[in-house]
């Protein structure tokens, strides 16, 4: 798979009977962030959970490296639970880590310095559920870190963030990038995926990927989102109306 | 007056019988307060006390055909577990519906075999306990119980945490959801079994939730949490012993009087404090900065 950390074919994949997602067809390279732009109901979840392996591919090849980290949205984590943003963090060793051990001391230190990467070094103790949006959804990205995953899925990270929080995930994400990794990023703002490296638009099919240029055309997203879709007075621009509602990928 | 205090205090341990209950309810306080935080997160605490009831007709044909207690037990939580889950198939019956159904059902059966006049044990001491009469073998069972829940509760610590966290991308992470759930769930039968015939099939509950129900208010990580709700549990259930020695009241009632009275202020503690410990002094509890 040459240089890629992430190659799908020909991918189909539902939840029994029909597929909702099919002719899935793109690679994910170091250093790229992919924006996947979809309505909702479009498969943006069903690929996601194909390529963490819940699903299995009704058609279609897909080589993944073994491990993928996942960076949901903080909306849906549980805020009552009694953990620290360390604990958090800590959720990533599980995966490489026997039943029977608990996270040593070098694992503790992994999981802070993914904290301080992150910009949280100073709330290493606070509790999950006290931080605010864009403070959660970077120590989820940190439990990625110390997942030590070359390929992230981020759900809508940019949901409910006030622009400031924003700003800094953004530089968060291109940190990410320019340290090898390739981030998948489900999102519903078009403007934002043209400062990104690659575009995958899904509408219960692949509609179109490639650069943002060649991607985000009027007639592009229009096929992506149909109706949903405002077109702007000037230009070959085109917006979304706010979107907070989520992809579940159900049939 | 100090001598009169230290007295009143001693004078209960100089019996070998309420020696045998203060050593009972430490260790089922150990097992039931740590492993009771995860039954409040979890949100097991119905199905927990469902068990407990449902399990009372094998308690009760054990002591009718003099079968050990716990093997009784045993054969009522598995007749219990598929009964509530063949009624939860039920299309017009919701789980909650089903469970009380059953449970229902269960204990009601088992109140009719333990008032039949064959049966030797008495419905009070199958249904509230007899924390003051047990037995050699009742507390090799609760030290091998403390022993057990609590070794697993240490190693499956970050397991549990995850899933009570985030479970659906538990498997993202490496963690099957359902086996962290079946664990959990053996070891909470585990408990009901050995728990229940000391604090009896209705108060046993008390010291599984209770405990961690006040830890909760109080508290604000798990670790703390389960070291508090397991000293509250124990500082309640040896005050439990202690109101039954002086007020002459029963002793699973007297434990779990305490572990109500432990709630309430646990409660006003919590409000009035901000629910702080846990957290490291100084560091402020929210941080609205992005």
């Amino acid at each position: 798979m040459t240089d890629a950390l992430l190659e799908v074919a020909d991918l189909a994949a539902g939840y029994g009977g029909e597929p909702v997602l099919r002719d899935v067809a793109f690679t994910a390279r170091p250093g790229q962030r992919i924006a996947v732009l979809g309505p909702n109901g479009g498969g943006k979840t069903t690929l996601f959970r194909a390529l963490l392996g819940e699903l299995t591919p009704s058609a279609g090849t897909l080589e993944r490296p073994a491990r993928i980290g996942v960076v949901p949205q903080t909306e849906r984590s549980r805020l009552d639970f009694p953990v620290s943003a360390l604990d958090v963090a800590l959720m990533g060793t599980l995966s490489t880590l026997p039943w029977w051990r608990r996270p040593s001391r070098a694992d503790r230190a992994r999981a802070r310095q993914a904290l301080a990467d992150v910009g949280l070094a100073e709330r290493v103790d606070a509790t999950f559920g006290d931080l605010s949006g864009g403070q959660r959804q970077r120590v989820l990205v940190a439990r990625a870190l110390v997942q030590d995953a070359p390929v992230l899925l981020l759900d809508e990270p940019y949901v409910g963030l006030d622009t400031p929080s924003a700003a800094l995930l953004d530089r968060l994400l291109l940190d990410l990038a320019a340290s090898g990794r390739a981030l998948l990023i489900a999102t519903h703002d078009v403007e934002q995926a043209r400062d990104w490296e690659r575009v995958l638009c899904l509408n219960r099919r692949q509609i179109a990927f490639g650069a943002p240029d060649d991607v985000l055309t009027r007639e592009t997203l229009a096929l992506t989102y149909g109706t949903e879709l405002v077109e702007l007075p000037a230009g070959d621009r085109c917006v979304l109306p706010g979107h907070h509602a989520h992809d579940h990928g159900a049939a | 007056m100090l001598a009169t205090v230290w007295h009143s205090l001693v004078e209960p341990w100089q019996q070998s019988i309420d020696r045998r209950a203060f050593l009972e309810v430490v260790l089922l306080g150990l097992t039931g307060g740590a492993l009771g935080c995860w039954i409040v997160f979890y949100n097991l605490s119905y199905s927990t006390e469902s068990l407990a009831h449902a399990l009372l007709p094998g308690l009760v044909l054990a002591a009718l055909t003099g079968l050990p207690l716990i093997l009784g037990g045993a054969a009522g939580l598995v007749v219990a577990a598929l009964a509530i889950a063949a009624a939860a198939r039920t299309p017009v019956l919701g789980r909650d519906t089903a469970v009380a159904v059953v449970v229902t059902a269960f204990l009601g059966l088992g109140a009719l075999l333990a008032l039949s006049p064959s049966t030797p044990a008495g419905l009070g001491e199958l249904l509230f306990g007899d924390v003051l009469g047990v037995s050699d073998t009742d507390l090799l069972l609760a030290g091998g119980l403390a022993v057990v829940v609590l070794a697993a509760l240490t190693l499956l610590h970050g397991r549990l945490l995850l899933v009570g966290f985030d479970r659906l991308n538990a498997s993202a992470l490496g963690v099957r959801a359902g086996t962290v759930d079946v664990a959990l769930l053996l070891l909470i039968a585990g408990a009901l079994l050995v728990a229940v015939q000391g604090l009896g099939n209705l108060l046993v509950v008390a010291v599984l939730v209770g405990p961690a129900a006040c830890a909760r208010a109080v508290t604000r990580r798990m670790s703390t949490m389960m070291l508090a709700a397991a000293a509250i549990a124990v500082g309640a259930g040896i005050g439990g012993i202690y109101l039954s020695y002086y007020a002459g009241t029963a002793a699973g009632a007297s434990i779990a009087a305490v572990m109500v009275g432990a709630y309430a202020v646990a409660l006003a503690l919590g409000a009035s404090s901000g629910r702080s410990l846990g957290t490291r002094r100084g560091a402020p509890r929210r941080a609205p900065r992005p």
